[in-house]
């Protein structure tokens, strides 16, 4: 009596079997707001250290390549900067004069500084998301380094992002560029507020993003002023340059305008970023 | 088990390639899909099950490092490898039209499904720029990376179903 017991599943009750699993995760994200758990850390210790190596090899060999073709230009260029570093040690003093001032006058005031020092910690690009349709990038440190979700992430002085998963050795940053993030704005000289919506479109297109819901009664925006985080926003410190008003349209309904703004940061370059490791503050009902 | 390893590496490497390599070499920020060739490959040459599981992985790495809700391109690579298995009796190895066809078709069904999915569901109507100016582009280059990486996939699968076939003889 030879019978054979191996029992194999078809293929279409594995698919079945797998789309339950992918469903059942999906759930979970939206209801928990759970991402990954043990699964992203297993993972961030299996690719984050290749990624990092890659990367590694990639910066040297970019970084030898601009040596070679750079020396003369940085030759001029050296020059052409002493020069300006005279100059900018007049205007200097100048202004330490003037800060030393400033500081006294704020000190009478009793007022803190405006914008206290966040504390930052310094991140390296080393992999995108893989896909064209979404601007998110991961960064080589993570949980063990003190970043947590909903940091913000800056580079030079502008705003580039927010932490939206975190692993122990890896952080997945969503651009403010991407096409489904919103941030709330100000625009710092006329103190209005108005949303900015990231755009894949806009910004393939001529490197800006959308904003919308200004209210500007009087006329007072003007193309060129610069956008801030706003002081009503819960996830995004106050008073981070977000861009500068490239254009503005009034909506049909006249009361709001909206418009364009070209980025404080360029996307297309981005290899250093600092994690600003305070969250903002939001009461908890 | 020499099997899963191999295959492993070859989506450890495809990913990796196409989070950092090829996204450096991206023209107008459009980088090639070398992850969809992967999936697509193991589809039409192993069939079904094999082309479902590898979907699945790849999916799920896309999810991890991608920051958006986990199982979703799990799910939809899923389906676009079990659905390239429908193919294997077709396929060839010596042929070369019908696997280019194939991964063309996995790349721009995968575009659409996102592009519904995640973009048309959110008022972004204007198919036809993010056909022509997304869709498209990622399609040409995939095409292009695809002519170099897919003979590298067949060669290797060749030589495991070599291997695979040699030790299954000795146990006659």
């Amino acid at each position: 009596m030879k019978r054979k017991s191996k029992f194999v599943l078809p293929p279409k009750y594995i698919l079945l079997i797998m789309s339950g699993i992918c469903v059942v995760a999906m759930i979970t994200c939206f209801t928990m707001g759970i991402s990954g758990g043990p699964l992203q850390t297993v993972a961030g210790y299996v690719f984050v250290p290749m990624q990092r190596g890659i990367n590694t090899v990639g910066s040297f060999l970019t970084e030898k390549a601009d040596n070679l073709k750079n020396l003369g230009d940085v030759m001029a260029e050296n020059e052409e900067l002493r020069r300006q570093v005279d100059e900018l040690t007049v205007e200097l003093n100048t202004i330490h004069l003037e800060q030393y001032e400033l500081e006294n006058l704020r000190e009478l005031l009793a007022l803190d500084q405006k914008y206290p020092s966040y504390e930052k910690v310094a991140a390296n690009v080393i992999g995108t998301n893989g896909s064209n349709w979404f601007n998110s990038f991961t960064i080589n440190k993570g949980s063990n380094d003190g970043i947590d979700v909903d940091m913000n992430v800056i580079a030079g002085s502008g705003l580039v992002g927010i932490v939206t998963s975190v692993g122990p050795n890896y952080a997945t940053v969503t651009a403010i560029i991407n096409d489904s993030t919103q941030v709330g704005g100000t625009v710092s000289t006329t103190a209005d507020n108005l949303i900015v919506s990231g755009s894949l479109k806009t910004m393939n297109e001529d490197m800006v993003i959308g904003f919308s819901n200004l209210r500007d009664a009087d006329n007072e925006v003007q193309v060129g002023d610069p956008v801030v985080t706003s002081h009503i926003s819960d996830r995004y410190q106050q008073g981070i340059l977000i861009g500068y008003i490239s254009s503005i349209e009034n909506d049909a309904n006249n009361l709001t305008k909206s418009g364009t703004i070209t980025p404080a940061v360029n996307f297309e370059h981005i290899e250093e970023v600092l994690v600003i490791l305070q969250k903002k503050q939001v009461v908890e009902e | 088990m020499r099997r899963k390893v191999t295959v492993f590496i070859i989506v450890t490497i495809s990913y990796l390639l196409q989070v950092t390599l090829f996204e450096a070499l991206s023209f107008a920020s459009i980088s090639p899909n070398l992850l969809i060739i992967v999936v697509s490959a193991f589809g039409f040459m192993r069939g079904k099950k094999e082309g479902l599981f590898v979907g699945f992985f790849c999916g799920l790495l896309l999810d991890l490092f991608g920051g958006s809700v986990l199982g979703f391109y799990a799910l939809l690579y899923m389906y676009i490898g079990y659905l390239n298995g429908f193919f294997r009796k077709l396929f060839y190895p010596e042929d070369l039209k019908l696997p280019l066809l194939l991964i063309a078709g996995s790349d721009l069904g995968c575009n659409l499904c996102v592009y519904v999915i995640l973009f048309l569901l959110r008022n972004r109507f204007q198919i036809r720029y993010y056909v022509l100016h997304i869709m498209l582009p990622e399609l040409v280059y995939t095409m292009v990376v695809t002519i170099f990486l897919y003979p590298l996939i067949l060669k290797v699968n060749e030589r495991l179903e070599l291997i695979e076939k040699r030790s299954a003889s000795k146990f006659v």
